[in-house]
């Protein structure tokens, strides 16, 4: 039976889940802890047990891409790929892929200072939604409903100016019901989706933030948008994040590298973990 | 075994597995399980959530 690791650095239920299916399944299975774990230029493979395949599982998502490239260097087969990983880790190049692959995805602007920022909402009007390209959870995801607003916000950019506060982007505001859908997209098909209802009112509908996991019909036309998406950033185990837009239908908006699925998983039909490891397990020893 | 940080009583659950986060029910600081033995841990503070994290 193929070896299977898990890379992480917190462990969450996700990541337990994982390993109890992995085992379950009859897989030599072992957790690495990537925080301890150390890697040169003039290691090998052999030098370390990774297994025959690798869920790298990180919370942090630039430990995890920086230790996905180590295990590609290594020549280890790991779930997502580094260019996977890369390309859904920020926001800006998922919506420039899933544009270029004729994915409904929202209108979405980029700018590189708070004056160029000022003159695309002056130009498209309010609201816009204000993301940093690279974070999740709906953290710093901000619903620009007038000048002021942006202004406020321009302006604390400005003033923390960490490297990613210069790149601003800036996305329609999608007319949807309160909701998204979050599917689970593992090689070609979709084994689960939700909808997420947003909570008091709010526009953002993430579980992190208590919205509530209601089980979402995955039909046709979900799943072809959805694999749509799924390759336009290069295929895996993917979370995708569709709004239904009361004109064009489905929208995707993300794509998110380690996806979380402990709220998919309690109204999900299809057992989650059993399906990645599968996955992950049938696509490495091809 | 005792909270590094307050010395209250700290309950760990026989199923924790090491990189699981323990939170001291009295101070409420955060640790991480860095190695078990057995019922013997080993804690560490746990990381602070970062501005990368999340799925």
């Amino acid at each position: 039976m193929p070896k299977v690791r898990i890379v992480f650095d917190r462990v969450r239920l996700e990541e337990k889940m994982l390993e109890e299916k992995a085992i379950e399944l009859g897989h030599d299975t072992k957790m690495i802890d990537a925080k301890i774990t150390n890697v040169s230029t003039e290691n090998k493979k052999s030098d370390f047990d990774f297994g025959d395949v690798v869920l790298e599982r990180c919370v942090s998502y630039f430990r995890g891409l920086h230790f996905t490239a180590c295990l590609e260097f290594l020549d280890v087969p790991v779930f997502n790929r580094f260019e996977v990983a890369n390309n859904c880790g920020n926001k800006m190049l998922t919506s420039l892929l899933l544009k270029k692959h004729n994915v409904p995805t929202p209108k979405t602007y980029f700018s590189f200072s708070s004056e160029s920022a000022t003159e695309t909402l002056d130009k498209q009007g309010c609201p816009l939604v204000i993301k940093p390209i690279i974070g999740s959870w709906g953290r710093g995801v901000i619903l620009l409903k007038d000048r002021e607003t942006a202004d406020a916000i321009f302006e604390v950019r400005e003033l923390t100016d960490g490297p990613l506060d210069r790149i601003f982007y800036l996305q329609e505001a999608i007319k949807r019901p309160p909701r998204d859908i979050r599917a689970i997209a593992v090689g070609d098909q979709v084994v689960a989706a939700m909808y997420r209802t947003s909570t008091a009112g709010g526009f953002k509908t993430n579980i992190a933030l208590g919205a509530e996991p209601v089980p979402c019909e995955i039909t046709k036309e979900l799943e072809d948008v959805c694999m749509k998406a799924s390759k336009a950033v290069g295929g895996g185990i993917l979370g995708i994040d569709v709004m239904e837009d009361e004109k064009r239908g489905f929208v995707v908006h993300e794509v998110n590298n380690t996806v979380e699925f402990k709220g998919l998983a309690k109204v999900a039909k299809r057992n989650i973990p059993k399906e990645m490891i599968e996955y992950a397990v049938n696509s490495a020893v091809k | 075994m005792n909270c590094p940080e307050c010395d209250a009583n700290l309950k760990i659950p026989d199923d924790a597995s090491v990189g699981e986060i323990v939170s001291c029910p009295d101070c409420g600081a955060d640790f991480e399980i860095a190695s078990k033995n057995g019922n013997v841990c080993e804690l560490k503070h746990a990381e602070k959530v970062g501005e990368d994290w999340g799925e």
